[in-house]
């Protein structure tokens, strides 16, 4: 009984299934269609990186939908595992493809053109004619001239041109491979925080003066850069009729290292400042109140400005004051609205967003702030629990409001900026890549390989050529060829 | 000034809406009234009832068709240009402005494919179609001339969406031709094409035409994907964030990059590959109509 021997396939071999399936152009077709259709869930569900609030909606709205929706990181898609794992896959596949072909085209480049082929009169573009004896060195003068690629044999040219479709088509998904590790750079060793500034206030770049920073895994916090930026002042203009911003311009005295003298610039939101790979962009702005309390002793328990947040286009904003030293503690939340009128329905409202009219709506908070517990809480809002609400009050600049415990006086506002650095030592690499993969395209999909060939059959010549892809224009080229050739004008 | 401008364009966009409308008629003429009924002595030979299409007797409105196209498509052009003129800046700042520069795109691509393909068989959709995004844009989306916000204050404006207006002009024709070919091969399948369908073009041009156009301008969709993420580094401190529109676009990319590979490298012909550009093309039409008009995001340009 003889017995059927199975080949194994072996680790080995497994391995070796498994790149060729990875590689083919099929699976990278999939792969490339599964990385489109799985882009749509991030933009049609909140996502965290850019609406926080909104994601948070989903969790008290509907906690359970969102905890599933979470553990298919639907709220990350960007950053999620399975994401990561199609652009991956795709890359690997996309190396495998490409690297080969880059090998193949190497070695094609340094071989010569085939030879002439026996039979030219079946192919394309064929012509003969009776010569003069001239032609094989006109014909060769002429592939010169216009950079063909020439195998010389006896009694005929074979000339080749157009390996920039190739090439270009390889350099197109080379770029890619960098615009992907321009992004990794920059989200390994990059870093974005935003810091509010009040006007003449100044910034100094180092971690403990953001509101908030995230920073890449490698990011190290000495790679900040040291400058400082004082905000001298900033201007926003409105449009009167539709109320929409017309132009921002943030006049800065930066002072780019330590000992440096102070320079002034202007900031705007197309224009950011740049030191190296970081950038500084202006990107929000709002109104701080200026005002002074004071506690039931008579001495002043706070004084300064307090940036508030914009709530809508006319820049009503909401804050909280909140005096831990003032005895007994008090609290004040407030809106501060640049343009104010009373409307029927939905209260004291802004209705445009320069101050035209400005007034600080507070409502008065006395007990515990919360503050020595140690739990963190927002700057902006007051935990009012276990807070005693003493008095509501519209305030004009300068006015100020007498309440059984202290007062507060609205002494003005400033305008505030919010400075986003941004550091991202990968764009650069995304750039390159970004500007490489066009022209590789462009190359790629413009570009004609084709043949022609010339053969002396004793007094008779023959003329022939081969456009690959059927790429239109040989036809026309062709016949340059021979009118060269023949020596006419 | 401003406002005479404003008024200027507005009336232009309407004369180039009636010219339109008048060259939608001349090319439904065309196509209707070119159909023969059999003469009364045909009527021994049996063939009674068939009808035959004599281009002959309407080529004259045919060509009429196109000049009328070709005058909508200037009065449009001037109009688009004095919108901007009364704006002071490129006339791309909302999504009134966007839909009248996107319907001139669109009849640009028909009429600049007209020079090399003959395309005249489309033109009844392009017209009308030019007239519903105008109609639209003069009844649903029109607002007042007004200037830019600060974000879109940037040369970028001009040359990112410039090259995406025109990209999206060339994909929806690619769009109608492939649509074209899957009805015009869904007919021949079913029996043969009808009278009135014999004088378009045989399906292999077709196919060829609906990939020439997306091979011709998948570059500069690439390059409006890229000169937007510069501008986004410079406005927004990020040049990619996928933001909806950001991703809307690389999924367009995406698409029609797996439609060049599934037809340049796998081989995809005929319907399998419409179906693919079809698909692709609606990618483009989701991004402009579904995230400008109920999307968040930062592209909240269209001031509705």
């Amino acid at each position: 009984m003889e017995q059927q021997i199975i080949p194994e396939i072996g680790s080995l071999g497994l391995l070796r299934f498994v790149w060729r399936q990875l590689t083919s152009m099929r699976t990278a077709l999939v792969l490339l269609m599964l990385l489109g259709i799985g882009a749509i869930p991030g933009s049609l569900i909140p996502q965290r990186s850019q609406n926080p609030m909104e994601v948070s909606k989903y969790f008290t709205d509907s906690p359970t939908l969102a905890t599933w929706m979470d553990r298919f990181s639907l709220f990350d898609v960007y950053a999620s595992p399975w994401f990561s794992a199609i652009y991956i896959l795709l890359f690997i596949s996309l190396i495998g493809c490409v690297l080969p072909r880059t090998f193949e085209l190497y070695k094609a480049s340094r071989a010569l053109p085939p030879e002439t082929p026996k039979n030219l009169s079946r192919l394309e573009f064929y012509q003969a004619w009776e010569g003069n004896g001239s032609e094989l060195e006109l014909a060769s003068t002429w592939f010169q001239k216009n950079h063909f690629r020439i195998r010389i044999s006896d009694g005929s040219l074979s000339a080749e041109k157009g390996f920039l479709r190739e090439t270009g088509n390889l350099f197109f998904h080379l770029a890619l491979i960098l615009i992907l590790i321009g992004v990794s750079l920059g989200s390994l060793y990059g870093m974005k925080g935003d810091a509010i500034v009040n006007k003449g206030e100044r910034f100094i770049n180092t971690p403990t003066s953001f509101d908030s920073i995230t920073y890449g895994k490698l990011f190290n916090e000495s790679s900040l850069s040291p400058f400082s930026i004082t905000v001298e002042d900033f201007i926003a203009k409105y449009d009167p009729v539709t109320n929409a911003p017309k132009d921002y311009v943030l006049t800065v005295s930066v002072i780019s290292k330590p000992g440096a003298t102070p320079e002034l610039k202007t900031v705007r939101v197309n224009s950011p400042l740049t030191f190296g790979s970081t950038r500084v962009y202006l990107q929000a702005n709002g109104y701080s109140p200026v005002v002074t309390v004071r506690d039931s002793t008579g001495a002043v328990a706070l004084q300064g400005p307090i940036p508030f947040l914009p709530q809508d286009g006319n820049l009503r904003s909401i804050g909280a004051i909140k005096a831990p030293d003032a005895i007994p503690q008090v609290g004040f939340v407030g809106s501060f609205l640049p343009t104010y009128e009373r409307s029927k329905g939905n209260g004291a409202i802004s209705v445009f967003p320069e101050p035209l009219d400005p007034r600080l709506l507070l409502s008065v908070w006395l007990g515990d702030l919360g503050l020595d517990s140690g739990r963190p809480q927002s700057v902006y809002r007051i935990d009012t629990s276990v807070m005693r609400q003493i008095g509501l009050k519209a305030l004009k600049p300068g006015q100020t409001f007498t309440y059984t415990g202290g007062s507060i006086t609205f002494e003005g506002f400033l305008p505030w900026v919010n400075l986003q650095v941004v550091r991202d030592p990968g764009k650069s690499y995304a750039l390159a890549g970004g500007i490489v993969a066009i022209l590789g395209l462009l190359a790629s999909l413009f570009a004609r390989r084709r043949r022609i060939w010339i053969r002396i059959n004793g007094s008779q010549i023959e003329v022939a050529g081969l456009a690959k892809n059927g790429a239109p224009g040989l036809h026309d080229e062709i016949a340059e060829f021979v009118t060269a050739i023949k020596g006419e004008k | 000034m401003s406002q005479t401008w404003a008024y200027l364009s507005n009336y232009l966009v309407y004369s180039a809406m009636g010219v339109y409308t008048l060259s939608f008629f001349a090319h439904a003429y065309e196509t209707a009234w070119a159909v023969r009924t059999p003469e009364s002595s045909d009527s021994t030979e049996g063939n009674l009832l068939t009808k035959t299409l004599d281009y002959k007797r309407t080529e004259k409105v045919a060509r009429i068709a196109t000049a009328f196209m070709i005058l909508g498509f200037i009065l449009l052009f001037a109009g688009v240009i004095a919108r901007g003129v009364s704006a002071g800046r490129v006339p791309w700042g909302n999504m009134y402005e966007f839909s009248i520069t996107g319907a001139l795109a669109f009849s640009g691509a028909y009429l600049g494919a007209l020079r090399k393909y003959d395309l005249r068989w489309l033109g009844l959709f392009v017209s009308i179609s030019v007239l519903l995004t105008l109609g639209t844009a003069v009844a649903v989306l029109y607002r007042p001339s007004a200037p830019l916000v600060p974000a879109l204050k940037s040369t970028w404006l001009v040359i990112h969406v410039s090259a995406a207006i025109i990209s999206g002009g060339v994909f929806l024709l690619a769009n109608v031709v492939a649509a074209s070919y899957l009805y015009l091969e869904n007919m021949e399948s079913k029996g043969g094409r009808k009278e009135w369908a014999k004088r378009l073009p045989a399906l292999e041009v077709l196919d060829q035409l609906s990939y020439r156009l997306v091979a011709f301008v998948f570059p500069l969709w690439t390059f409006a994907v890229i000169a937007g993420a510069i501008w986004a580094e410079s406005a927004w401190g990020r040049y990619w964030g996928w933001d909806p529109k950001e991703t809307w676009a690389f999924i367009t990319w995406v698409a029609y990059a797996a439609y060049l590979h599934a037809r340049v490298t796998v081989g995809w012909r005929g319907k399998k590959a419409a179906w693919l550009c079809i698909f692709a093309g609606s990618t483009f039409l989701f991004n402009y109509i579904y995230i400008n008009v109920w999307g968040t995001g930062k592209h909240t340009y269209s001031g509705l």
